[in-house]
């Protein structure tokens, strides 16, 4: 119970802050204003179709982008790890591409796309392809070192071998990975909508500031988190429950 | 212990037990003893006899239910700082970013101790403990024996009152355990240490110790006080092939065979 | 002893011809089948090398990169420094930890990017803004690691600290900090990574100077040569930073990589 109480009590500082800074004029409520009125305004927004609009072609941009760079990343990570002598050769190539921000194909995707969703699923698909790549390689790599001890003395078959061994010690690193893309995925998402144009919750943002609409800048951004934080805990979920009987369930954070 | 003799360490009644949602684990019953300055005492005992948790609370990591610790006189409330501990688990009690001597200095510089008698202090542990050699090495870098004189180095360039060695030796091999025996020993006698040593190896308290303590299991008394009376010093080759030796760990042994059977009469 | 040294240096020509073998073949490869585009958008490799050359390793460099870099510096620095001051004592307090992490969980999944307009609201378009939006994210993987780093902190080590007295600040210096310091590091390398992007980031929404401005606004006018020759520059330049930064890693962790090694061998 204290326990419980001790999780929220940050959160209840912050919004008693929030609320009571502004209305004091320790803050400049033209800047900041109180939580109350942002709340209000979300729920507003909420009734309002260009919301939904908004909502809706950010998840899609995300969507796509996702399945695009874990199907990549999978094929990939796949071709990498089990042609022999490719990790070697790939090695340099990989780390010298790594570094480079998925912001740097924004020229170059606004000439092929311009503002249209396509552009943030370049993005996404670059960014986030990565960490799924990682992720496969540090499984297969894994998966030698199981093999080597483990299904030579039971004598698997080579399909034996894949479903029992292969593929549940990929499969916890498959889904960090795709924990990992999900969140970056957002952020490109986002980062495509405020820079290139492209339609959703980053337009809006940027919108409603430019228009003085400040509630409502905030509102969003708000929203931005939530879909954040949702994205995590059911990213989490569904690992916890596919992978309920591995023994462990791999703790990475990107950020 | 004759009367003149002053006690270094006195624990009476001490009293030790663990609360949680579940149940209620009485580690420690009822533990009376004194530890006179210059003794090598050993305290051995069954697996779950609570001889961490009489260790944690001797040298003030735990607080104790009820009873009295007194070292040097003062109650203990946190670590007495006239103590140092030797830990089983060398390799996770030396800090791996900071050279041999390095760790050797750490405590003496919370000292306050000049740099020039710090050096002093640090360059003769390493000649006890013949390590004069690692001084620049990195822990991780030397074999778990030589990290474990390391251990001791530290504990002994600290100049404690008393020293607590926590099974010290458990995790190294028979032929190193043997000469960090011998080390040991020749430390206590040069540099005239007051000794409390925990090890579930019967031989080794009885070889090493004047006095051995036998810990019954739970909750915690002393089943047995046993005197080591062998003459002479003590040798690897030669002692433990005495008579006198091997009826002294019969009893130890008998007492700990005790301490068993009454732990699984209880369940 | 000729013949050791022959052939170390054969195993080092063999090991650079590996590493280099496809990055070079993919080069090359670019470069021939570039070599008579007429594609408006992708322009030949060498074209664009040569606007490399004429810009990036010209007068651009002080105009653009430079200013870059110092908004990256700033923003990083202040980003590590705030992270492990904050990250320190929740790493060390329960109590503060449990009310923070909620709080801290809901701040760090807001996308960077997503608070640009609100520092454009606070701070106009210039540096501060700039660095400003740095913190803001590269602080999340440095503040969450040093967390992590600190909780971790070894039980025996701790229990020795005890025993020989080391309390206070002498304890944060000796024992905790240095625990701490590999988790701390995996996060500042990401927090770098971090950094990079939204330097670009804030460079390209608020195009006055930088790498980022200078790219997108090629891209506006159209100078593609140009433009591409700026996203080769970006790729350096954050090939670069990373270099430098395993340098750095590799001498702050001297210990922790010597361990590591060790124990890898045995």
């Amino acid at each position: 119970m204290a326990r419980r109480l001790n999780s929220i009590s940050g959160f209840l500082l912050l919004a008693i802050l929030w609320e009571v800074a502004p209305r004091l004029g320790l803050a400049d409520p033209k800047f900041f204003p109180p939580l109350s009125t942002l709340l209000v305004e979300l729920f507003n927004l909420a009734a309002t179709q260009e919301f939904w609009g908004y909502l809706l072609s950010t998840a899609r941009t995300w969507a796509t982008g996702l399945l695009v760079a874990t199907a990549a990343g999978v094929i990939a990570g796949l071709a990498i790890g089990l042609v022999p002598g490719a990790r070697t050769y790939t090695h340099s190539t990989i780390e010298f591409l790594r570094p480079i921000p998925s912001v740097a194909l924004i020229p170059g995707v606004i000439l092929i796309f311009g503002s249209r969703y396509q552009s943030g699923v370049v993005l996404i698909t670059y960014a986030a392809f990565w960490q799924v790549l990682l992720q496969m390689l540090y499984g297969l790599t894994d998966i030698d070192a199981v093999a080597r001890d483990t299904a030579r003395s039971f004598r698997f078959s080579k399909a034996g071998f894949v479903v029992h061994v292969a593929w549940p010690t990929l499969l916890p690193f498959l889904f960090t990975g795709i924990r990992l893309a999900a969140s970056i995925a957002l952020v490109l998402a986002v980062t495509a909508e405020m820079v290139i144009g492209t339609y959703g919750i980053g337009r809006g943002i940027v919108v409603a500031q430019t228009s003085n609409a400040i509630p409502s800048m905030y509102a969003l951004v708000i929203v931005t988190g939530l879909m954040g934080v949702g994205i995590n805990v059911a990213a989490r979920a569904i690992e916890q429950r596919v992978l309920r009987w591995h023994p462990s369930v791999r703790n990475a954070t990107a950020i | 212990m004759a009367i003149n003799e002053v006690a270094v360490v006195s624990v009476s009644h001490l009293n030790k037990v663990y609360l949680s949602r579940e149940r209620r684990v009485e580690a420690i019953g009822d533990l009376t003893f004194d530890v006179a300055a210059g003794d090598f005492t050993c305290i051995v005992g069954p697996s779950g006899a609570g001889k961490t948790t009489l260790l944690k609370c001797l040298s003030g990591l735990l607080a104790p239910t009820s009873g009295a610790i007194l070292v040097n006189g003062h109650a203990v409330v946190g670590p007495p700082a006239e103590m140092a501990v030797v830990f089983q688990e060398y390799g996770r009690s030396l800090f791996p970013w900071k050279t041999v001597r390095e760790n050797i200095e750490l405590p003496l510089r919370e000292k306050k101790i000049a740099k020039a008698e710090r050096a002093r202090l640090v360059d003769e542990a390493l000649a006890a403990v013949a390590l004069t050699g690692a001084a620049d090495s990195y822990p991780w870098q030397l074999s778990g024996g030589m990290q474990q004189r390391v251990a001791i180095a530290r504990a002994v360039a600290y100049q404690p009152k008393v020293m607590v060695l926590d099974e010290p030796f458990a995790a190294v091999d028979a032929q190193t355990r043997a000469d960090l025996e011998d080390l040991m020993l020749r430390l206590w006698t040069e540099l005239d240490l007051t000794v409390i040593f925990v090890t579930h190896d019967i031989d080794e308290a009885v070889y090493l110790g004047q006095r051995v303590l036998v810990l019954s299991s739970s909750p915690t008394r002393i089943l047995d006080d046993v005197p080591i009376d062998i003459a002479g010093p003590r040798s690897q080759a030669t002692t433990r092939v005495e008579p006198g030796f091997a009826e002294l760990r019969t009893r130890v042994y008998r007492g700990i065979q005790q301490a068993k059977a009454s732990q699984s009469i209880k369940g | 002893m000729r013949d050791t040294l022959v052939r170390s240096a054969g195993k080092i020509l063999h090991r650079l011809a590996i590493e280099l073998a496809l990055p070079l073949g993919l080069f090359g490869l670019l470069l021939a089948v570039s070599a008579n585009s007429t594609n408006f958008y992708f322009p030949p490799l060498a074209r664009v090398l040569d606007r490399f050359d004429a810009l990036w390793l010209g007068p651009r460099f002080a105009t653009d990169v430079l200013p870059s870099l110092g908004r990256l510096i700033a923003g990083y620095t202040i980003a590590c420094l705030t992270g492990i001051a904050i990250g320190v004592p929740l790493g060390m307090f329960r109590p503060l930890r449990r009310a923070a992490e909620p709080v801290l969980e809901f701040f760090r999944a807001i996308p960077p990017p997503a608070l640009i307009p609100v520092l454009v609201m606070l701070a106009g378009f210039g540096d501060t803004m700039k660095v400003a939006v740095i913190v803001t994210g590269a602080i999340w993987p440095i503040l969450l690691n040093t967390v992590e780093g600190v909780k971790g902190a070894d039980m025996v080590l701790d229990e020795t600290c005890r025993t020989y007295q080391i309390k206070g600040m002498s304890r944060l210096w000796n024992f905790v900090l240095p625990s701490a310091s590999p988790q701390v590091v995996v996060g500042m390398r990401v927090g770098l990574s971090i950094g990079i992007i939204l330097m670009v980031i804030s460079e390209m929404f608020a195009a006055t100077t930088g790498l980022g401005a200078a790219i997108i606004v090629f891209q506006r006018s159209f100078e593609i040569p140009e433009m591409w020759s700026g996203v080769l520059m970006l790729g350096l330049f954050g090939f670069a930073l990373s270099v430098v930064f395993r340098l750095f890693e590799r001498r702050a962790l001297k210990w922790y990589y010597g361990m590591r090694d060790l124990e890898r061998r045995s």
